[in-house]
């Protein structure tokens, strides 16, 4: 069965990748979709074998290599938290699949569409049943490959081959950590499977290991590069610049990879290797400090950003910050409930949004929206739910597991906790305007579109006169009249957009977005006893590791009644001043930013992340390999050596014996230095 | 068969084959044809050849097999030959590989293709020669009669400064070559005996090591090529034809590496110690200086001669290590690099067949028109980025776990390769495949021909092969690393106890 799991998805990869020019685009389709909805089919009936069964086991594959005593198998890790990770990815990329049948229909390349989107899933399936590090990084490095690949698909467009170039990089920085990681654990255990590590934790928790002039806690030490590489790829604070540059991939893509998927990875990552994190509360601290961080700061960028998909990608940042804030504080079940439910409303929003731009004919910009409720009615309640669920609306499945995680923030003891607390609380309210906000320009208000786009955008417009002129990052800074062609290059159809009422999607798409609001609905509440309830331990069953000495998940059920009620009171305020500065006074966000013109746009460019990287580590990267290029190789070695050599042969040669003539000096040269190395050496071996 | 082995049939039958070229006569056309049919058919046969060898090949052994013994230049200095698990490998790298140099030069080489064909099979058979020697001198013998024809097909079939390159390659690589003849006269001297096996049983005096290993790297780090003396490998490739280039890369910066395994480290144990440090100093900046070098250049083949400094690094690093992860690691990223640093050359020259340059400014949108080999050009640069499920990954973590254990600071330095060969890479295939057709004289190319995907996708197929299923090739290795570690440690563990009682 788990074979199957696995290896559909690479069969759909296989046939679509390579027959798919002689089976058309549709048979590509159905192939891929309907193998991943097998995968999803197995998935459920293993996650219910395995968490509420007694079906854990281990599938061996093939051997992979040997060498001395690194042994490394290819095989399945079949856990709950396997079986979790399982139903999310199968289950939100079979959805993806059905979905792109109707997104993607007018683009000639679908073999290849959905040829990645199946190479995706295979990489993540081997992501999460890995059995070992190794594995683990083999599926870490295909799912960056596939999103590579998915995020530079219209490869026509610049700014989507840059960008995927960026994913790819960035993630490779952490992945850097992540190497360095599996190499320590390596030395420090002589095993890189699970099964060799997690049993002789505590054998280690003495031990220190000396790297780069220090004297380190082995553990701390192989649990901070393992989170390095979690960094890349969830993209936390320092790693996450990649993220919102990755929504030049179709929108699908969005949904699946860096909404409820691949960016997930990190937070499995860190949950898997529980038993080390445990034995490391200093790493501990770090991975709620840093999660706190990134869930402040994504959440204050989401604010003013005007293309739909870049504030569901900042929000996922965001919501990525909170699980980690939850693996932080030792709740590791309350982070992978967060992430099993996210992975619902997420891919809904994005798939959401796919269908308003669908709809809008390929606009991304929310100040060319308004108004689209009644056009799109069923868009438009779809992204309601994705929108409660995501500011936690109490009963949807955001209210259970994000009200979870700041709950254990405030009842942690670690250091950290407390900051943790306040960044997630305050992240939430924002959370809660910036997804109203984006509810409000997209569906309520006056029409901005079509015929009706004959007034200039009113939203902020005042800052943007002034950041047009800083150039470099043009998707940022450009005049609202500009944005519009920004995206056409691919398709043909979408040569203005003034000349069609917006329709709503087809039934392909519909039906997943139905789907994913149900989970968006019950999902939290379903299952909410069995990831951080009574049945914990029943339905993990040691899958999540948790030390003698923690205690958060009692403890955070008994936090006082203002810290269980502070999330809902900033999911209300967040709505009521997006509501104010949207439908009540839509002039308040542009006198507002009219007035503090200096936090406007440093939101607005994302705290200027990318200058900042380009000046410190592009731009002299790029000098540094010029200047050793030409100064380096150029002027010291070769001048000094072979060119400056034979010249100066050349001279010599040409003043003292002017009899021959061709390159033989090389030669004679040569015999020189011989003559002279074996005089030498007879030299001083004679003095022995 | 005359009282000759495998081994001496791998060696004699290319030349037969150059030896039949040279004979060809008729018109001019006829010639040609005639001259690269024989060239590909024997190019096959010893191939198929070596296939023989190595089913007879146990890899369990430690030990040299196959071995032959004839007379030669006198009692001590013998033709002997042999393989054991580090050369085996290279032998079928080598014939290999050959074919598909023929291939690849099937329409490209247009003058003197007689001549051509003749230099590449001498060629490989001394670079079958180096792998196979058993004796000291017969190896220094093929390892430089090797330079002559490389010489020659740079000098002769190269690009417009060919002559620069040419003597920049044999400058560099000569005036290591005679340090290490210096260095086999001496240890002939010294134990009596120019056998390879007898050699590696050899106790040379603590003092004389270190002076031979120095005349031994001096010649190995110049093939490797090691910074800084690996100027002259980016001049010789661009400047080299494809195929030059793809036996450049993928077999004789090898010998570098084989003969840092096969002499330095077993024969002067205290003095590889002694020195790893320099090895490790030197590899570190070659991985991350030629990095960056890389990132900037602006002719392809540069980049890829450029990116091989940098795999090498990870080579000389694994072997220096002396732990199993890394000597295993260092040789299969030899193997490794020589299937996919072989084929980023021949993608290269796909295009440069079409468009004569190689210039990357000159190129870009290419997915538009060349479908396939857009994919292709991918696996490879996937494979060179050392991505998991490419035999790129395998060598490279090996190494790299080898090198943590023995000093995290390498390893840590070396590991940053894998951001910058990202970067460099992924840059290079944006700029030339990805993007619009903007050139005109681009408009009108054409994708794989059949040849080209004969050329190519075996080495595809094997380059994701061996990222899946590298036993194939790293448990050749097994056996004689296990031995070679066995045997260093015992040396290194004399030379302590000497030093305690001395004090």
């Amino acid at each position: 069965m788990y074979h199957a799991i696995v290896f559909l998805p690479l069969a759909g990869f296989l046939i679509a990748g390579l027959a798919g020019r002689f089976i058309g685009a549709r048979a590509s389709e159905v192939v891929t979709t309907s193998g991943l909805f097998v995968s999803c089919l197995l998935s459920w009936i293993a996650f219910f074998d395995v968490g509420f069964g007694d079906g854990a086991t281990r599938v061996a594959v093939a051997n992979w290599m040997i060498s001395g005593d690194l042994v490394v198998d290819w095989a399945f890790r079949i856990d709950t938290l396997t079986a979790v990770m399982l139903i999310v990815v199968t289950t939100v990329s079979s959805l993806v699949h059905l979905y792109s049948i109707g997104y993607m229909h007018e683009d000639p390349a679908r073999p290849r569409f959905f040829a990645y989107l199946s190479l995706f899933t295979f990489a993540m399936l081997m992501l999460v049943t890995a059995d070992n590090l190794v594995q683990m990084f083999f599926g870490w490095e295909g799912v960056g490959l596939a999103s590579y690949l998915l995020i530079g698909f219209w490869y026509e467009k610049p700014s989507a081959n840059a960008a995927a170039i960026k994913a790819f990089v960035v993630n490779r920085i952490g992945d850097f950590g992540f190497l360095l990681g599996i190499f320590l654990v390596f030395v420090l255990f002589g095993a890189v499977t699970f099964d060799g590590i997690f049993p002789r934790v505590a054998e280690f928790n003495e031990a220190t290991f000396r790297f780069l002039g220090y004297e380190w806690h082995a553990l701390t030490l192989a649990s901070l590069l393992l989170f390095m590489g979690a960094m890349g790829k969830s993209a936390q604070f320092l790693l996450h610049t990649w993220l919102p540059d990755a929504m030049e991939g179709p929108t699908p893509v969005s949904a699946l990879i860096h909404a409820a998927t691949m960016v997930t990875a990190g937070v499995f990552m860190v949950a898997r290797m529980s038993p080390v994190f445990e034995y490391a509360p200093t790493a501990l601290s770090v991975v709620t400090v840093v999660g706190g961080i990134t869930a402040f700061f994504a959440a204050t960028v989401g604010l003013v950003q005007n293309d739909i998909k870049r504030v569901i990608a900042y929000s996922t940042c965001s919501q990525l910050g909170y699980m980690f804030v939850a693996l932080g504080v030792g709740a590791y079940g309350a982070g992978i409930f967060h992430l099993f439910t996210h992975a619902f409303f997420k891919a809904l929003l994005f798939l959401g949004a796919g269908s308003v731009i669908h709809a809008m004919h390929h606009e991304q910009d929310m100040r060319h929206m308004g108004g689209l409720r009644k056009h799109i009615p069923f868009t438009a309640a779809m992204m309601t739910i994705g929108t409660l669920a995501l500011t936690g609306f109490p009963f949807t499945a955001g209210y259970f597991s994000k009200d979870a995680i700041i709950e254990a923030a405030y009842a942690s003891h670690t250091p950290g906790a407390n900051f943790a607390f306040l960044a997630t609380v305050i992240a939430a309210l924002f959370t809660s305007f910036y997804s109203w906000r984006l509810y409000f320009m997209t569906f309520e208000g006056p029409a901005k579109w079509g015929a009706h786009a004959s007034t200039p955008p009113l939203h902020e417009g005042v800052a943007h006169a002034g950041t047009a002129a800083e150039g470099g990052h043009g998707h940022d800074v450009e005049p609202p009249a500009a944005a519009p062609h920004a995206h056409h290059g691919h398709d043909d159809h979408a040569h203005g957009h003034g000349d069609h009422t917006p329709h709503e999607s087809p039934l392909t798409m519909l039906v997943p977005l139905a789907v994913l609001a149900t989970g968006a609905l019950v999902a939290g509440f379903a299952f909410k006893e069995v990831f951080i309830g009574h049945d914990y331990d029943h339905f993990w069953k040691g899958a999540l590791f948790t030390g003698a000495d923690n205690h958060i998940l009692h403890e955070m059920h008994e936090v006082p009644g203002w810290v269980v009620a502070s999330p809902f009171v900033m999911m209300v305020l967040g709505f009521l001043i997006a509501l104010w500065f949207y439908v009540i006074n839509p002039r308040m966000p542009a006198i507002l930013a009219g007035q503090q013109p200096l936090l406007y746009r440093f939101l607005l460019n994302k705290w200027y992340f990318d200058e900042i990287y380009d000046f410190l580590f592009v731009r002299p990267a790029m000098w540094l390999g010029r200047f050793l290029w030409k100064k380096g190789d150029g002027w010291l070695i070769d001048g000094f050596g072979p060119d400056g050599v034979s010249a100066r042969v050349v001279d010599v040669t040409n003043r003292v014996v002017r009899l021959q003539t061709g390159y033989v000096y090389h030669y004679a040269f040569a015999m020189l230095v011989g003559v002279a190395a074996l005089v030498t050496w007879y030299l001083i071996g004679g003095t022995h | 068969m005359f009282g000759l082995g495998l081994l001496s049939g791998l060696l004699i039958l290319p030349l037969v084959g150059a030896a039949f070229i040279l004979m060809v006569r008729g018109s001019e056309e006829a010639v040609r044809s005639n001259a690269r049919s024989a060239a590909l058919v024997t190019t096959l046969a010893t191939f198929v050849l070596s296939l023989l060898a190595w089913g007879r090949f146990d890899t369990a052994s430690a030990a040299f097999q196959l071995t032959e013994d004839h007379a030669w230049l006198t009692e001590a200095i013998r033709f002997r030959l042999g393989v054991d698990g580090f050369s085996m490998p290279f032998v079928l790298l080598t014939t290999f590989l050959m074919p598909f140099c023929i291939l690849a030069s099937w329409t490209s080489i247009e003058k003197r293709v007689k001549e051509y064909m003749v230099a590449f099979l001498v060629l490989e058979t001394t670079m079958i020669g180096v792998f196979v020697a058993q004796d000291l001198v017969l190896f220094y013998l093929f390892f430089e009669a090797g330079l002559i024809p490389m010489f020659l097909i740079i000098g002769i079939w190269g690009g417009k400064r060919r002559i620069y390159a040419s003597f920049k390659f044999f400058l560099y690589t000569l005036l290591g070559s005679v340090l290490m003849l210096i260095a086999i006269m001496a240890m002939y001297w010294d134990a009596g005996t120019t056998d390879i096996a007898a050699l590696l049983k050899h106790p040379f005096a603590p003092a004389m090591q270190t002076w031979l290993w120095l005349a031994f790297f001096a010649s190995f780090a110049v093939k490797m090529p090691m910074w800084p003396v690996h100027t002259w490998l980016p001049d010789a490739h661009v400047e080299a034809p494809t195929a030059g280039s793809v036996i450049l890369a993928g077999i004789l910066l090898k010998m570098g590496g084989y003969g840092f395994i096969r002499f330095s480290i077993p024969m002067f144990p205290e003095a590889s110690a002694d020195f790893a440090p320099l090895v490790f100093a030197l590899s570190v900046i070659a991985i991350i200086y030629t990095s960056l070098v890389a990132l900037m250049q602006e002719d392809i083949k540069k980049l890829i001669a450029y990116s091989s400094v940098a795999h090498m690094g990870f080579v000389t690093m694994g072997i220096f290590t002396m732990t199993t992860q890394g000597i295993q690691g260092a040789m299969f990223q030899m193997v490794s690099h020589g299937l996919v640093s072989g084929a980023l050359f021949l993608c290269v020259g796909v295009i440069y067949d079409r468009m004569h340059t190689r210039e990357i400014a000159a190129y870009g949108g290419l997915v538009q028109r060349m479908p396939r080999y857009a994919v292709v050009f991918m696996v490879f640069t996937m494979a060179n980025v050392g991505l998991p499920g490419t035999s790129g990954f395998i060598g490279e973590f090996l190494s790299l776990a080898g090198a943590f254990k023995a000093n995290p600071w390498v390893a840590v330095l070396a590991t940053s390769g894998v951001i910058f060969s990202a970067a460099y890479a992924l840059w290079l295939y944006r700029r030339v495949v990805f993007g619009v057709i903007e050139k005109d004289n681009l408009k009108t190319i054409t994708d794989l021909n059949t040849r080209e995907m004969v050329v190519l996708v075996p080495l595809l197929v094997l380059v994701i092969w061996y990222g899946l299923q590298p036993g194939a090739i790293l448990d050749v290795f097994a056996a004689p690393t296990a031995e070679l570690l066995k045997s260093t440690e015992a040396a290194l563990a004399t030379a302590k106890s000497v030093a305690l009682t001395l004090h």
